[in-house]
């Protein structure tokens, strides 16, 4: 039941982001300052934030951002981490060691941190986000994928194809990337919640998404000045978040049970 | 023991050394470079010569990258463009907050997640259990700079039990601590509940009972005593995560510790002091999990002949 509830949560969110636009009762940017910080009502479902701008058009115009880094991220992760797992592990020897001491390195430094440190010096941008992410987050992917593919480099079918004269690159793409895939979509599901709060947590900081574009983390970094007046320019955009988080962490676990990897996450 | 501690340490070199590199890199992908960042693109070129001198910019990179190295080893950060002070001083100087934090979050985790755990445990499937399940569950899945107005909102604005932000009592410690310490403590009751379980299953505790144990003496003194072995484990694990946790806690209550100096340095453009942070909380980080490598090769004998 609770699971069928995190897809839901999901879809939701997806389908806001897409059709937003269109259902959105008010602009997410136009400002009505004689109404600023004005509490919900009819009009306002949400209410209004600091410049009057209508926070339930604010909210589904964020989805697109958070979705978007989202699946930006873990779409470029995944495809860099598969295929440099894949290679590291299939080829072993040097190539494996080399891979191994950056992975080393990569995973020593505590994600987040990297993550505010590439942000820091390259400046606040959605691009610079996506990018800062993607350079932690490839690392998770390749080492999964990495184990995996020392296990099945050893089976017949795959030693039957080399022996068959099949080079690397066919033996890797139709052979060996394909039996990691129900593995790396539980994962992708889950990245999708770990790239969302990074993306929340690098935009409260200020260093991710500028304004006036909203995004969840942005609004809630705002709403830290209005606790007194406004408590409500917190509690939404925090409530969206939390939703769409634990949605996509359902969503993995169903997955992984549908496709029975045993997988170990941390 | 002396042979695996020597191996675990010779480990840690090259990676420490990579963090370096890392760091040193990350300063020279600054659009630009970084003096003109800190001065902007108008000022005037005697400046811009100027400070690149001061940073040492204009020497060539191994020149830079070597001075660097030697600098780091005498535990010479460099010094802060803002403040006009060695980087090591400014971090110095709020290292103590920044641990007085971290150390209080894991208190609040391990004085919340014990009871939890074991009520959890000890009454399997009642409502205490559903309760403390998903209590956890909310405390997992909350992000830290939600729960944090959040606290403020309900303690500080409306019952007005507690400061909002800043320091100064015991009192300014308790939200920054509570929001640091919530997620650790949501992980740390799903264990103590599943190993409680675990071992309140094993036949010691039966055995304990037919001696005429009390339940609770069997439960505090024999059961719970054993499942706190891999709780210690997951606190060890989740150093790392409270100690970047401290940046975003810090800049929400204006707790002024490393983690706030960062982010600071970062909107003043000041990037020697970015750079000395971001190192320091990285070889903290690294430093950490040695030593929780150690402890447990001491603690555990089987992992030091891994």
């Amino acid at each position: 039941m609770i699971r069928r509830a995190g897809i839901t949560i999901v879809g939701l969110a997806i389908g806001a982001a897409i059709i937003g636009p269109w259902i959105s009762p008010h602009d997410p940017i136009s400002q009505d300052l004689p109404l600023r910080l004005a509490t919900p009502s009819w009009s306002h479902p949400l209410g209004l934030d600091e410049l009057g701008r209508d926070l339930l058009a604010r909210l589904i115009a964020g989805a697109r951002v958070s979705l978007f880094v989202g699946c930006a991220v873990v779409g470029i992760s995944s495809i860099v981490g598969v295929l440099v797992g894949a290679i590291a592990g299939y080829l072993g020897g040097r190539t494996d060691a080399i891979v191994g001491r950056v992975m080393d390195v990569l995973l020593a430094f505590p994600g987040i941190l990297l993550a505010i440190a590439l942000v820091a010096v390259l400046g606040p941008s959605l691009r610079n986000v996506v990018l800062a992410l993607v350079t932690i987050g490839w690392v998770g992917y390749a080492r999964l994928v990495r184990g995996q593919v020392l296990k099945v480099r050893e089976l017949d079918y795959v030693q039957a194809a080399r022996a068959l004269g099949a080079p690397v690159s066919r033996i890797l793409m139709r052979h060996v990337i394909p039996s990691t895939f129900s593995a790396v979509s539980v994962q992708a599901t889950l990245g999708m919640a770990g790239a969302i709060i990074a993306e929340a947590s690098l935009s409260f900081l200020g260093l991710g998404v500028q304004p006036p574009t909203p995004s969840w983390g942005t609004m809630l970094d705002a709403g830290r000045a209005h606790l007194f007046d406004a408590p409500h320019l917190t509690i939404v955009p925090g409530a969206a978040i939390a939703l769409l988080v634990l949605g996509f962490n359902f969503a993995g676990d169903a997955l992984r049970d549908r496709l029975d990897t045993r997988l170990t996450t941390n | 023991m002396f042979g695996y501690a020597l191996r675990r340490v010779a480990m840690t070199v090259p990676v420490l050394l990579g963090v370096a590199t890392l760091v040193f890199a990350l300063i020279h992908l600054v659009p630009g470079d970084p003096a003109e960042a800190m001065l902007g693109e108008s000022a005037p070129p005697a400046d811009l010569a100027d400070l690149r001198a001061k940073l040492g910019l204009d020497r060539p990179l191994m020149a830079q990258y070597r001075t660097y190295l030697t600098g780091l080893v005498a535990g010479n950060l460099g010094t802060s463009f803002r403040y006009n002070t060695p980087v090591s001083r400014e971090i110095g100087s709020r290292l103590g907050r920044t641990a007085q934090l971290a150390v209080a979050a894991m208190l609040v985790a391990v004085v919340i997640a014990l009871p939890l755990g074991v009520l959890g445990g000890l009454f399997r499937g009642s409502f205490i259990d559903h309760a403390a399940t998903t209590l956890s569950l909310v405390g997992v899945s909350m992000p830290n700079f939600w729960l944090g107005p959040l606290l403020a909102i309900v303690f500080a604005v409306t019952l007005g039990w507690l400061p909002v932000s800043g320091t100064g009592s015991l009192a300014h410690l308790v939200l920054p601590a509570v929001t640091l310490g919530a997620a650790l403590a949501a992980i740390l009751a799903r264990m103590t509940r599943a190993t409680l379980i675990d071992e309140l299953r094993e036949l010691y505790v039966l055995a304990a009972r037919a001696r005429g144990l009390a339940k609770g003496r069997a439960v505090i003194v024999h059961a719970l005593r054993n499942s706190l072995v891999p709780v210690v484990t997951i606190i060890g694990l989740q150093l790392g995560a409270v100690l970047t946790g401290t940046i975003i806690t810090e800049t929400i209550f204006a707790w002024p510790g490393v983690g706030r100096l960062l982010i600071q340095a970062i909107s003043f453009r000041d990037y020697p002091l970015v750079q000395g942070c971001i190192l320091f909380i990285a070889v903290t980080y690294v430093t950490m999990n040695l030593v929780v490598d150690l402890l447990y090769g001491w603690l555990d004998p089987r992992i030091r002949y891994q």
